[in-house]
């Protein structure tokens, strides 16, 4: 059985159902980090102090440069499939992943160097709020890197059989990857810089 | 053509112009019953575990309904399969009683009715009434039951904990939630993941429902030709959608607080037991009231509209007239669920808001009620100078009318801060809001039910039982409610393990206990009828074919039950959905899918 | 689709220079967190920059300059709900009845509350 606009896009909409899909996923997302945001709001002006840049600025500014320049990868890595070419696709999705993990390790770095001097989440509520958000968008890191992995493994067979599909499939990827890093667009200078 | 099973068959191979993708091989059963990805399978898998939640939530009632009428006493039969932690001698402890309160709630909000009204309903009814083959997504259609019912499973399961389940009330408030059993052990850590569970099934079913009905609309159905439980659902899907995640993140935040001693929640310098507590403290534990009820105020909006949408139906087939004022009900029900993203708060006016914030939602509160007094009234109009049937399905949704009039109503009170100032946390509340959800939403899923058990079994239900079913449902019911406002008003607080008895100003109002225990008890038995009656008819029903209540909608031009795939031909739509009595017709009704005749 | 191979060329500049741009409003906004604005004045020095990268992001990398109706709608839903979620509890909360507890009361003088 066939459902219809999976690939087509539905005349009066525009739309095909993953594009649709996706940007709904990313509108509850929104909602999900805005409850966290707002928990930090509450918490910041109930609390007698707060932290001034207690965290690693320059750590948090490489990683913050990563997600920038794996968003031009990620952006990249579509333009290449609708440009038809698949071997410059590849680098640009691997190099995406690649970027997504050096972030990964940085983050746990700088959570080991935390742990290190007994700062874990129950020694403030900032600490908590920080690992919190960051945590929940590292997760988010991951899931993102999991599909990468899949569409580059064996997902990728599906640009033989269907190019148009995969071609989509890589564009709401993207999507969800530029939603994770525009959060730690606003995550960076909240914790690390306010 | 094989009509007494419930669909999922593959039974249409000719007529049939689509291709499977694996080609046309028969799907094992695991695969076309369990982990199916039809939505009509799907919706009757999460219709008939939510009415075994409903039916294991009303059990915890009737448990509770003892207790209070009889406070200390043995529980008969029952009481002594209770454990000695929960019930010794099989006197329930008032920990156990709280745990069936919290439980209670949770379940037949969560687990019963939700799941019933959204993923029952919405999944089988929305995809043939819209001309659909399937979902958008199917798989994840299919993955979103699974979590559900994962969540179900942590849910009850949580039970069976050395110190039992959450018993800190359905609304987990903090510090009590975060400190009742912490850890891993703690029911209430339980509930939280299980939680979380249920809400990513809730999401991934609210943006297929979306996208289905925005995508998969049959050629010529446009938007105001849609049926009314199309909007409703709709409109429901956005406000699960956008209003859950925030829970999700609060029930992160709790269990960090549980688990991993942060104090998201706790305020500092707390003592309980005569020990200041060992947290870090600079919580807030209006934080977790504001992100809790930012989901459950509009929560209670999803547990009302797909009711609305169903009685608009059956209220359209059974009056054989068009729903008077289709568009102004368009209109409410989405300008209700805006609303109801800005209300919230009427449930936090106990906590010390100053009284601007307090006017603003008042001022929300008492707006939110036009829209709904709309779609009553459009109700109501439609049954002037209407030919009734008094069909079962038609008597629920009659029902509904007044009931859900008065748990409206009585919601008024609530809904501004001074006479709040009284009734907050007493028996108001609770009869306010039962009769919403009880007399008020199961009953038109109760009609639901009765309505659309042909088109998915191809029998109908034994309209006798059904009669027998809505009559005592709809005694007892008011009988166990309407007490709770005279109690209520009189002072009577909620979660009170011994009906009050400790307070003296509720001397006069503990004989209600009894009498609504009565009536509880005497409702389980009148569910007797409507269980045996479900089974039955799907063996013993009157056959019937594609159309047997002359209705208008798409889903009524399928077989009964659809196969895979739903429509033998493409449905097309040519009018609005309810053409009743179009004059100078030579029928009552002219369907949406029938095209102009000659 | 959308857009073909030729616009999808066009497009590669724009990306490149969103992607500069976005490196040069990070080192601002680190450069400015050094400076001693104070608190107001550096949370909305810090928010318009985020703002602004973000919709960067939005406008060109997610493709939303040039969306659907329907995906415009969506997202000023959400933006709706997300302004209420991160604006409403605040002001609840800083709108109190009565005094402060843990405002130190002036000598001789009831704290309020206890």
């Amino acid at each position: 059985m066939n459902i219809p606009y999976t690939v087509e896009e539905r005349p009066d909409t525009g739309l095909a159902n993953g594009k649709l899909g996706i940007w709904l996923f990313l509108a509850s997302e929104v909602m999900l980090f805005g409850a966290l945001f707002s928990t930090y709001i509450l918490l910041r002006i109930g609390a007698p102090s707060w932290p001034h840049h207690e965290l690693n600025v320059p750590l948090g500014a490489v990683n913050t440069v990563l997600l920038i320049c794996s968003s031009v990868t990620m952006v990249m890595a579509w333009a290449s499939l609708k440009m038809n070419k698949w071997g410059a696709h590849r680098g640009y999705l691997a190099a995406t992943f690649l970027l997504a993990l050096v972030f990964l390790i940085n983050k746990s770095f700088e959570y080991a160097a935390h742990f290190r001097g007994g700062e874990y989440p129950s020694h403030s509520t900032f600490l908590a709020i920080y690992y919190t958000l960051t945590g929940l968008h590292g997760i988010h890191i991951l899931g993102g890197m999991i599909v990468m992995a899949y569409l580059f493994g064996p997902g990728a067979k599906l640009w033989k059989k269907n190019p148009e599909q995969f071609t989509n499939r890589i564009e709401y990827t993207g999507l969800y990857w530029h939603f994770v890093d525009l959060v730690w667009i606003f995550l960076f200078p909240v914790l690390y810089l306010l | 053509m094989d009509n007494a099973t419930t669909s999922g068959t593959v039974a249409h191979g000719h007529g049939h112009a689509h291709e499977h993708e694996h080609g046309h091989e028969e799907l094992s059963f695991i695969w076309k019953y369990v982990f199916s990805q039809d939505h009509k399978v799907i919706g009757i898998q999460y219709a008939i575990t939510g009415l075994l939640f409903l039916l294991f939530g009303f059990c915890l009632m009737m448990l509770m309904r003892w207790q209070l009428a009889y406070p200390g006493a043995p529980i008969p039969i029952i009481g002594g399969l209770l454990s000695q932690t929960n019930a010794p001698g099989g006197i329930m402890l008032p920990e156990f009683y709280n745990q069936l309160g919290a439980m209670h709630g949770t379940i037949m909000v969560f687990l019963g009715v939700v799941p019933l009204a959204v993923g029952g309903f919405g999944n089988f009814v929305m995809p043939l009434q819209i001309g659909a083959p399937d979902m958008a997504f199917p798989k994840i259609n299919m993955m979103s039951y699974w979590v559900y019912f994962i969540g179900g499973v942590i849910m009850v399961g949580s039970f069976f904990l050395p110190a039992g389940a959450a018993q800190s009330g359905w609304t987990s408030y903090p510090p009590l939630a975060v400190i009742t059993t912490p850890g891993l052990l703690g029911g209430q850590t339980w509930w939280l993941i299980g939680m979380v569970f249920l809400i990513t099934s809730s999401l991934l079913g609210s943006l297929n429902f979306i996208v289905t009905i925005v995508q998969l609309r049959a050629k010529g159905l446009s938007w105001m030709r849609l049926p009314f439980f199309v909007w409703a659902q709709f409109v429901t899907s956005f406000l699960l959608l956008l209003a859950f995640p925030p829970l999700e993140a609060a029930g992160v935040l709790q269990l960090m607080d549980r688990l991993a001693g942060t104090s998201f929640f706790m305020p500092s310098g707390l003592v309980t037991g005569g020990k200041v507590l060992e947290v870090a403290g600079n919580g807030n534990p209006l934080l977790w009231q504001h992100l809790f009820w930012f989901l459950a105020h509009p929560e209670v909006y999803v547990l009302i509209l797909p009711a609305m949408g169903i009685v608009g139906e059956i209220i359209a087939n059974n009056t054989r007239k068009p729903l008077w004022g289709y568009r102004a009900m368009v209109y409410s029900v989405a300008f209700l669920g805006f609303m109801s993203f800005i209300v919230w708060a009427h449930h936090m006016f106990m906590t010390g808001m100053g009284t601007t914030m307090s006017a603003f939602f008042q001022t929300t509160t008492m707006i939110i009620s036009i829209p709904s007094v709309v779609i009553l009234t459009a109700l109501l109009l439609s049954l002037w100078g209407a030919s009734i049937r008094f069909t079962t399905p038609m008597l629920f949704a009659l029902a509904f009318l007044p009931m859900f009039g008065i748990g409206g109503l009585t919601g008024l009170p609530l809904g501004l801060a001074p006479p709040d100032i009284h009734l907050h946390d007493t028996y108001y509340v609770i009869g306010h809001f039962h009769y919403v959800v009880a007399p008020g939403t199961i009953f038109a899923l109760f009609a639901g039910i009765y309505h659309w058990f042909p088109k998915a079994t191809g029998r109908k239900m034994n309209e006798m039982l059904g009669k027998i079913h809505f009559w005592g449902s709809f005694v007892c019911i008011n009988i166990v409610f309407m007490p709770m406002f005279i109690q209520g008003l009189g002072g009577m607080n909620r979660r009170m393990y011994d009906g009050g008895m400790q307070y003296a100003h509720n001397a006069g109002l503990l004989k209600y206990n009894i009498v609504i225990g009565m009536a509880a008890w005497t409702l389980g038995l009148f569910q007797i009828p409507f269980i045996f009656n479900f089974f039955a008819s799907i063996k013993w029903g009157a056959l019937v074919d594609k159309n047997p209540w002359e209705a208008t909608t798409l889903e009524w031009s399928a077989p009964s039950p659809p196969g895979h795939g739903n429509f033998v031909t493409e449905p097309i739509v040519y009018r609005g959905p309810y053409e009743y009595s179009v004059p100078g017709s030579l029928r009552d009704f002219t369907p949406q899918f029938e095209s102009e005749k000659a | 689709m959308h857009s073909d191979s030729a616009e999808v060329q066009k497009s590669i500049r724009t990306y490149m220079m969103v992607g500069g741009m976005l490196l040069v409003f990070t080192a601002i906004t680190v450069a400015a967190s050094y400076l001693s604005l104070g608190v107001a004045l550096g949370i909305t020095v810090a928010l318009l920059i985020a703002t602004m990268k973000g919709s960067m992001v939005a406008a060109v990398f997610m493709h939303l300059s040039h969306e659907k109706k329907w995906i415009y709608g969506a997202l000023i839903l959400t933006i709706v709900g997300f302004l209420v979620l991160m604006t409403v509890p605040m002001f609840t909360v800083m709108d109190t009845i009565g005094t402060p507890i843990h405002v130190a009361a002036p000598a001789g003088e009831h704290p309020a509350g206890h």
